[in-house]
């Protein structure tokens, strides 16, 4: 278990000054991830705001050696990266023990940089890709992703007179993941620092491709005043609308177990992006959130009972 | 060493040669043969390379790019819908001033689908910023293979190296290949001014560049693009000093008395040279341009070539879709306009989707060209050369 006062003792790899909301959870994950690093690493980042906020030209706010490239590759172009490395590294160009932490956000991860992770981990590269994951295209403007859930608000599935907010529910991804055969994958958020870190320890040990998926509330996209990003994060938890488990060797384990299952009005009522449902004709759009919740933390626990 | 090879049998050997650190490809359709070739040398121990085989060529050249920034000599090969799906990263590739050099085979983009020669899929990224050589047989293809590599990392600029789909990529022919050990002397290793894997010189690469710095940043790659001319001249000097085969920028093919002229890019340069020296058997003052580098556009020394004709038959091998020609017509036009000397152009679209252009087309163009010398003017300007109808 990682110590926060040895954590908060190391040499800033994440530097503040960047340009990101008060609140923001995309960047108190990468400042995170770094610091749970234990050898030195390099990164990359998906076109999105943790790209847009940390390096506006000519300032940045990574104090490691950091790429990007493009929206929908940074999982190609960190698997280049890392094929570069193998190759110097076998000509003895390069000495030290270094790893690799590619940075998606949902956007760049679930939707258009999907394909390019998926060859990512069956190449077997030995990347960790992290993906931020803030439920929409923040970015952009508040766009409705594959990770965004049913019933929430985005600018490209509004709450309408006719249609409250997202009609479908949420892709999976760290199931698809998985079902890759990583060498670990997991889910965390910010909320659970030693949860995070832990992952990230064992994701950068791990001998080949890992994946952390890090629930990162965006106080801007979900609507929720800043200071409570943190208490979001928990309560995604406590109501396992995001479970936090991990899978390594063909074995899933939770890694918190909320101690009683709160519903998930509790964590909805919060967010501004869910406020008409519940002025909402019906509930049928909350059932149906709590219903995909409930099935999946169900099918976790047998899984990871097993 | 004299062998027979195809196009893509010997830009394959080029890449085993030059032994790149990191090569990632995809087999999009039409997939060039040059990967296939180059992954067994990967697997009989051949090369020392990373070889990546990407999930897409959008992926393969993204990988690239990471390779390249990490310090690593870095090569790819795709085709037509390939180089189309890697156009986005092409201008990154080239914003970030990344050496990585691609062997392009030539063939027609899709619509509708085709898998045969044209120079769509080349000249719809030529505003990539990525240097562009056409070569006009498989020996050029493979000795422009290996000077790109140190045209690239002199210029710190991609480059591509195209062959003709079918015509040089799976025709076989003669190449005289330089041993095995004098191409890395040759290269010498990659010498990178930073690295992503330098982590104790820590860079931030492909940064937000907003209102207050893009436009210098984009001028210093013009800047840059400014410089390739000399650099790919020095670098043929050197390769035609070590190995005995000399490149110009604008190859002229009998051009000293020649009245009229086809300028032409790609094999179409060999077919047009046995038109030349067919008609010179017959006492016919005729000679042929090639444009071997298309981007940077070689101005001065096209300008020269050109300027000397009274009748030019410009042949391009794609439409730019503007009402307006092909890409060599509307550039040459464009280089012409201050000169003193101007001859007489006529634009053949030929070849499109394959479409075989034989001797006898060309020698047919050059019946045309010295009828425009009689009667003194043009009568349409733009022609499509071969199409039913027509």
């Amino acid at each position: 278990m990682a110590s926060l006062k040895q954590l908060a003792s190391q040499k800033e790899k994440f530097l503040g000054g960047h340009r990101a909301c008060a609140g923001c959870a995309a960047t108190i994950a990468a400042r995170m991830v770094l610091t749970a690093a234990e050898q030195p690493v390099v990164v990359g980042a998906a076109t999105g705001c943790l790209e847009v906020v940390s390096t506006i030209y000519p300032f940045s706010a990574w104090n490691v050696p950091y790429v990007h490239n493009a929206f929908e590759n940074v999982a190609a172009t960190m698997s280049g990266v890392e094929a570069a490395y193998r190759a110097l590294k076998k000509k003895g160009m390069v000495e030290k023990d270094l790893r690799f932490i590619a940075f998606g956000g949902d956007g760049g991860t679930y939707d258009i940089g999907l394909q390019a992770l998926s060859g990512m981990i069956e190449r077997r590269h030995r990347v960790l890709y992290v993906c931020y994951n803030n439920e929409a295209y923040m970015n952009t403007g508040i766009q409705r992703s594959s990770a965004t859930p049913r019933g929430a608000h985005t600018t490209t599935s509004p709450a309408g007179t006719e249609i409250p907010g997202k009609i479908q529910i949420r892709k999976n991804l760290t199931e698809i993941i998985i079902a890759h055969e990583p060498a670990y994958a997991a889910q965390t958020t910010i909320g659970y620092w030693n949860d995070l870190v832990t992952k990230v320890r064992k994701a950068l040990d791990a001998d080949g491709p890992s994946f952390i998926n890090i629930y990162a509330p965006c106080r801007l996209g979900w609507a929720y005043v800043p200071e409570k990003t943190i208490k979001v994060s928990k309560l995604a938890v406590e109501t396992c609308v995001w479970p936090l488990y991990e899978y390594e060797n063909g074995k899933y384990k939770i890694t918190v177990k909320p101690k009683e299952k709160k519903p998930i009005t509790e964590f909805l009522n919060l967010q501004g992006r869910f406020g008409h449902l519940f002025k909402w004709r019906d509930d049928i759009p909350i059932k149906e959130y709590q219903e995909e919740v409930d099935m999946i933390w169900e099918r976790l626990l047998k899984r990871s009972a097993q | 060493m004299i062998v027979a090879r195809t196009g893509n049998e010997a830009m394959a050997e080029a890449m085993r040669q030059i032994n790149p650190d990191v090569v990632a490809a995809y087999p999009i359709t039409p997939a060039t043969e040059v990967v296939q070739l180059f992954s067994k040398f990967v697997h009989d121990g051949k090369v020392d390379t990373e070889f990546v085989p990407a999930e897409s060529e959008h992926s393969a050249i993204s990988a690239c790019v990471g390779a390249s920034s990490a310090g690593a000599r870095v090569m790819t090969s795709t085709a037509s819908q390939g180089l189309a799906l890697m156009h986005e990263i092409l201008f990154i590739a080239a914003g970030l001033r990344l050496p990585i050099v691609i062997c392009l085979v030539n063939r027609a983009l899709s619509s509708p689908i085709n898998i045969h020669c044209d120079h769509s899929d080349s000249l719809a990224s030529r505003d990539s910023g990525w240097i562009q050589i056409f070569a006009e047989n498989t020996q050029e293809a493979y000795d422009s293979t290996i000077m790109a590599v140190k045209i690239a990392e002199k210029a710190l600029l991609p480059a591509m190296v195209t062959t003709d789909g079918f015509i040089i990529s799976h025709g076989m022919e003669r190449v005289d290949m330089v041993d095995d050990a004098a191409v890395p002397k040759f290269l010498g290793t990659r010498q990178a001014k930073t690295s992503l894997l330098d982590v104790d010189n820590p860079i931030t690469l492909g940064a937000l560049d907003l209102q207050d710095y893009f436009f210098e940043h984009k001028r210093s790659e013009i800047d840059a693009m400014n410089n390739v001319l000399p650099i790919v001249a020095e670098v043929q000097k050197e390769f035609g000093e070590k190995f005995g085969r000399h490149y110009p920028l604008v190859d002229e093919y009998k051009m000293e008395d020649a009245e009229v002229a086809i300028l032409a890019m790609g094999s179409t340069g060999g077919t047009g040279k046995v038109a030349v020296d067919n008609l010179r058997e017959q006492g016919k003052k005729v000679g042929l341009v090639r444009c071997r580098i298309y981007r940077p556009f070689p101005k001065d020394a096209m300008l020269k070539a050109i300027s000397k004709v009274k009748v030019l038959g410009i042949t391009d091998r794609a439409d730019t879709m503007s009402t307006m020609g092909g890409h060599l017509y509307n550039e040459c036009r464009s280089i012409l306009y201050d000169s003193d000397a101007r001859p007489l152009m006529k634009n053949y679209i030929y070849g499109l989707g394959g479409r075989d252009i034989s001797i006898e087309d060309i020698e047919n163009i050059y019946a045309e060209l010295y009828s425009i010398q009689k009667s003194g003017k043009v009568d349409t300007d733009i022609v499509y050369y071969g199409v039913r109808g027509e």
